[in-house]
């Protein structure tokens, strides 16, 4: 019987390795970071997580989580691409559903 | 649910909550573990796609965050664990780091059971409940639907609790 959280345990899928990416230089094109709405995360959760991670202030991150709550998405960084990829690393430890685009 | 006092978070739990919080979180950490499956929903939630056009680009990410992403996620889990009475009801007393990470493990615990619940935007999670008891009020709909209203309550408690 499964528990709660219905815990399957199919085997592992390994992904398929694609080592020929294509290198385009990206110095002067600025990518973002994009939080999505969803069902479960509680507002005043998005909010902390915002000032938290970003240092925003209440006023903004409180913006910014409704703009993802009525808007659907928000973008909330923007810079060099592998600072984005470290925010959405850090969005996704706390459970918010983050991608990553160029602006 | 959680209160403040002085520089601790602090929550009375009878034994049944205990328990509750026990079973989710280790069911977390299996989930995470030897349960880990990347077609689960709940693992596509967990660990989000970050490049949705770049298949490429996203498998290489998560190549490289997936572990780091997983251990963490295991370790906030492991927090609740940590922290909760050996046995029966009592006191749980949480520094700003527990806290931060309970909160963090409270979510990816309502996260997983909103998965697996099907709740989306428009659910109302207390008529949800109502039809549910009203089919079989013995079913695990009813006790998970009730577990997650319950933590919901407790994160945000904990929340306040945390920045007051």
């Amino acid at each position: 019987m499964r528990g709660m959280l219905g815990v399957m345990t199919a085997p592992q899928v390994i992904p398929v390795q694609t080592p020929d990416v294509e290198e385009v230089p990206e110095h002067d094109r600025p990518w973002v970071t994009i939080v999505w709405n969803d069902p479960v995360n509680l507002m005043s959760y998005v909010t902390w997580v915002f000032q938290k991670l970003f240092g925003y202030s209440r006023e903004r991150a409180e913006q910014l989580m409704l703009d993802v709550h009525y808007k659907g998405k928000a973008v909330v960084s923007s810079g060099a691409r592998e600072r984005m990829e470290y925010d959405a690393a850090q969005l996704h430890g706390h459970g918010l559903w983050a991608t990553i685009d160029h602006s | 649910m959680f209160r403040r006092d002085g520089e601790h978070c602090v929550a009375r739990f009878a034994p049944d909550e205990v328990n509750v919080l026990r079973k989710v979180a280790a069911e977390v950490v299996a989930l995470l573990t030897d349960g880990f499956d990347r077609n689960d929903p709940v693992v596509d939630r967990l660990f989000p796609d970050v490049y949705p056009d770049r298949p490429e680009d996203s498998a290489e990410y998560r190549r490289l965050t997936e572990g780091e992403l997983k251990t963490s996620k295991i370790d906030q889990a492991g927090a609740i664990l940590a922290t909760l009475p050996a046995s029966g009801g009592g006191e749980v007393k949480l520094d700003t780091e527990s806290a931060e990470a309970w909160l963090r493990a409270l979510n990816d615990v309502r996260l997983a059971l909103g998965v697996r619940l099907n709740i989306h935007d428009e659910t109302s999670l207390e008529s949800e409940l109502d039809d549910a008891v009203m089919r079989d009020p013995t079913s695990s709909r009813v006790f998970q639907l009730s577990v997650y209203a319950y933590l919901g309550y407790l994160q945000e408690s904990l929340l306040d609790a945390l920045v007051s």
